[in-house]
């Protein structure tokens, strides 16, 4: 045990935890962000079924994000969490103002209550998209330490930056719900997804290339990630990237879609969803780039924030084996609720 | 107190996490004896075939997909609560309780949710064998998650296994040691057993509700024996439990016992007061009533023991708040002792055939509905207060675990929790109410698969709306 790296080891199962969270709950919050643009009743539910069985679990990689920070780099926890103290405090209402409206929602008798629950489920899934984007901002900008503390006061995490990385994210989300539409259902709501993705797509876009421009000008450290000798090197795969997967998303999104063959026109269906999944990850992996190795920036290393060995190897031997089990079988749950989701007949193979 | 004009931001994180976390444990304390009530039935069902155990298990399995879901939400607030109101203890105790609640996401919650979906769903898509598998799959991920989080607090009141550091970090020797370490074993069964009885009397009362309006609703008669039996065995061993525990607090803390207990004079032979307005400034009870002896008996095991009073510990090692302890304790030992009570007039009325026709026993076990949610934040109330003024007992105060944030920024997001849980987790509580006023009766006959999903907007899902009369049908 003693000549693995654990703080890099834990620093890649963490950040999968973050992706994941990310992947999977960006396409759920996002479905509620698109609410406002679906039609009352039917089509409300359809999208919200395609979601009913999967939220619960992909909102526990968030927790598994939290406690796992805590667990492994509790300096980290106990800085991070202060200096973003309000835009965490105000995602965490907004997600319980949206798992319980999720709830609330379908067991309401009057239009009244209904349309009010509907209200709630779009504006704490649109809030807490905001929010964890306004978080990330205000984290990539740097946090002010002092000793082991948070050194700051209780308004820095707002900025211009933070400001435009909240509304990079409400868009991104609404991608993501968009296209998982898309794949999940048939018809009506997946004509109009289709309709949602494409402009989707685009305001994305603007804001991924918005964010990269400020970054390099945010701190020198950036610039030098991205334009210094060796890195320039290989780094330039990624913005090359972005522009291949942008191609594929709206090529699939414009293919008008095919009569009959069922399930041919799934997979294809995928593909724009899939797109949209590999521009987050691109910019995922832009954002480790530029940050690399610190887990506070613009100053604490993995290695400084890092619990004691015995800690890291003792939640270590466990993760190795449930987090794979985990994954196997979050994937068999996905499994069996596969297929496209159609009013009156429930789950379709 | 020494207040000034604004609360310091101390007693406001204090308050906040205290609000929280009672309200976040109001849920799992329904759910996770629900999960295994639910799973029992299921079980019941699939042994025996009868469409009784069916159409309860449906009808609780809705009630059970709302307080799961606040539970779930009120949850995850708590594990972010720790870095962002209490940064200090996150960074000195995190490498020793941070696995702890690591192990809790990955063994438990995982579980939990992902087969959530399955329970709730997924029973036309898998078959009844599965449906049944991931029910206890949700089951054993309420208990094992109870397991990992009362660890870790069981730790934070005896610490055991660690070393300290120079800098004041904890760090972990023996994670053996650390789990199981000397309040561990007690608090968690009383815990356990707390949210059963909690589950158990919420059962009861709803299925004698719905017997005074109807004698011979078969599901209302199968809810209100099952409770009563939970009753009869689960309380009075909650009692022997209870005592237990509080012998082991006596060793471990024997300051927050003598502030349950409300004695301030270190004496032999200590009575066991039954009420008293304790007075903090002077040092001594008002208006005490007590049976003499009886405090040292119970504790001490001898009418003649000596048990340590408030006195004989500094001011500052003192729980900070002496009749909060004292009466938190009274209000559950009391609530304890009438479920044991109703336990045993129940078994009477059980031998006499009259369990389902006696109005007064009905009654009563309606009005007991919500005390085990009272008797179990009483419960909490006593230990949590009780271990003032440290978060890590003995070793790291309150004061010094708090965050660096300014008082202002506290005071903002404890109106705001305080504006929306009441909002949201109240809608949430009116709606599991008319959820449980609607009386259980047979499932009506299910749809036709393909039958167009039913409008009146109560339905689950359309997954569910299209299910057979094995699906939990839509609202009558
Ligand atoms: C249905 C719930 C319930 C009931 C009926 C009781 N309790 Fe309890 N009690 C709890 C629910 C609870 C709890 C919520 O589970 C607590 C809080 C934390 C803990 O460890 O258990 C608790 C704490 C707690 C403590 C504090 C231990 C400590 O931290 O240091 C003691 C001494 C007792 N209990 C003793 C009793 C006795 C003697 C009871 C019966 C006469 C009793 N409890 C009934
Ligand atoms: C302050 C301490 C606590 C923290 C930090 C905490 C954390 C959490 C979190 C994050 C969740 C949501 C998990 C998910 O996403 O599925 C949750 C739910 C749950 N917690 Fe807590 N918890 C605390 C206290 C407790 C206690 C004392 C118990 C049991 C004795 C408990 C039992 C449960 C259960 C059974 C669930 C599943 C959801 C439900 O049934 O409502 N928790 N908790
Ligand atoms: C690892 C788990 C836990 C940690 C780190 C923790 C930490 C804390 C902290 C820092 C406080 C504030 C200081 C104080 O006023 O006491 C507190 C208070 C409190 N906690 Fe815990 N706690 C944990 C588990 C729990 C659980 C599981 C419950 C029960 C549901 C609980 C119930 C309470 C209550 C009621 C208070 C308020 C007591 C008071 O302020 O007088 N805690 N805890």
């Amino acid at each position: 045990m003693s000549d693995l790296d654990l703080p890099l080891i834990w620093a890649i199962v963490l950040a999968t935890a973050v992706f994941l969270y990310v992947a999977m709950d960006g396409f759920d919050l996002g479905v509620g962000i698109l609410f406002p643009r679906l039609e009352r009743g039917e089509e409300r539910d359809l999208a919200v079924a395609t979601i009913a069985p999967v939220w619960d679990g992909n909102e526990t990689w968030l927790v598994l994000g939290g406690g796992g920070l805590l667990a492994v780099f509790p300096l980290a926890y106990a800085i991070v969490l202060p200096a973003l103290y309000m835009p965490l405090i105000v995602m965490l209402l907004a997600l319980i103002f949206r798992g319980v409206a999720f709830e609330m929602r379908f067991r309401q008798e009057t239009e009244r209550g209904r349309r009010a629950w509907d209200n709630g489920f779009w504006l704490g899934s649109t809030v807490a998209a905001f929010s964890q984007g306004v978080a990330l901002g205000a984290y990539v900008q740097g946090i002010a330490v002092e000793g082991r503390g948070y050194a700051g006061g209780w308004w820095d995490w707002l900025s211009p930056f933070s400001v435009l990385t909240g509304l990079a994210l409400v868009a991104g989300y609404g991608l993501l719900g968009a296209t998982w539409l898309v794949w999940k259902t048939e018809g009506g709501l997946h004509e109009k997804a289709r309709r949602l993705a494409a402009p989707l797509g685009s305001v994305t876009l603007g804001f991924v290339a918005a964010v990269s421009l400020v970054m390099p000008v945010l701190q020198p450290e950036f610039a030098a990630r991205w334009f210094g000798v060796p890195h320039l090197l290989f780094v330039w795969i990624v913005p090359v990237a972005v522009i291949l997967l942008a191609v594929v998303l709206f090529r699939a999104l414009a293919a008008a879609p095919i009569e009959g063959a069922r399930s041919a026109m799934l997979w294809r269906d995928a593909i724009p969803f899939g797109a949209a999944l590999g521009l987050f990850l691109l910019c995922y992996v832009g954002l480790g780039i530029s940050l690399w190795p610190n887990i506070v920036p613009p100053g604490i290393t993995i290695w400084d924030a890092a619990a004691p060995p015995a800690t890291q190897g003792f939640l270590l031997v466990g993760a190795a084996v449930l987090v794979p089990l985990v994954l196997i079988y979050t994937g068999f749950v996905y499994w069996i609720f596969r297929g496209k989701v159609r009013p009156g007949e429930g789950y379709h193979h | 107190m020494l207040l000034d004009a604004f609360p310091s931001a101390l007693d406001l994180a204090r308050f906040q996490f205290a609000f929280t976390v009672v309200w976040h444990f109001l849920f799992p304390a329904f759910t996770i004896g629900l999960a295994s009530y639910l799973a029992v039935l299921e079980g019941l069902w699939l042994a025996t075939g009868r469409a009784v155990f069916l159409e309860t298990f449906q009808w609780w399995l809705r009630i059970f997909a709302v307080a799961f879901a606040m539970g779930v939400v009120s949850g995850i607030v708590m594990s972010y609560q720790f870095g962002t109101n209490w940064s200090v203890l996150s960074d000195r105790a995190g490498p020793v309780i941070g696995p702890l609640l690591g192990y809790e996401v990955l063994t438990a919650f995982f579980l939990e949710a992902g087969f959530l979906g399955v329970m709730l769903f997924g029973l036309n898509r898998v078959g009844k064998g599965l449906h049944f598998a991931a029910t206890c799959c949700v089951a054993a991920g309420t208990l094992i998650s109870t397991f990992w989080i009362i660890a870790a607090n069981s730790w934070m009141h005896t610490p055991t296994g660690h070393e300290v550091a120079p800098d004041g970090r904890f760090l972990p020797l023996d994670w053996w040691a650390i789990i199981f370490n000397p309040s561990f074993p007690y608090r968690f069964l009383h815990v356990v057993s707390a949210a059963y009885l909690t589950t158990a009397f919420i059962v009861g009362a709803v299925g004698a509700f719905h017997l005074l309006r109807d004698r011979a609703n078969a599901h209302a008669r199968l809810m209100f024996s099952m409770a009563m039996w939970m009753a009869l065995i689960v309380a009075p061993a909650q009692v022997v439990i209870g005592d237990l525990h509080g012998l082991n607090t006596l060793e471990h803390q024997p300051a927050k016992v003598a502030a349950m207990e409300g004695h301030w004079e270190t004496r032999a032979g200590a009575p066991m007061i039954l009420f008293a307005l304790p007075d903090m400034a002077a040092e001594r009870n008002d208006l005490e009533l007590g049976i003499p002896g009886l405090g040292s008996l119970i504790l001490g095991h001898s009418w003649e023991a000596e048990i340590a009073g408030l006195k004989s510990f500094p001011q500052e090692e003192r729980p900070t708040n002496v009749p909060l302890v004292f009466w938190s304790f009274r209000v559950m030992v009391a609530i304890g002792l009438l479920m044991v009570a109703l336990g045993l007039a129940a078994f009477v009325l059980r031998l006499r055939g009259r369990l389902y026709d006696t109005p007064w026993l009905l009654r009563w076990a309606v009005a007991m509905g919500g005390s085990g949610l009272v008797a179990v934040t009483a419960g909490w109330i006593v230990t949590e207060a009780g271990r003032q003024p440290y978060t890590v007992y003995g070793l790291l105060r309150t004061a010094d675990s708090v965050s660096p944030i300014a008082a202002p920024a506290v005071a903002t997001s404890l109106a705001m929790f305080v504006v929306v849980y009441f909002v949201v987790f109240g809608a949430g509580i009116w709606l599991l109410l008319r959820l449980m006023e609607r009386a259980p009766h047979p499932a009506q006959e299910g749809p036709a698969p393909g039958a167009p999903i039913r409008t009146a907007g109560i339905t689950p899902a359309p997954a569910v709306a299209a299910g057979q009369v094995t699906q939990p049908g839509p609202a009558e």
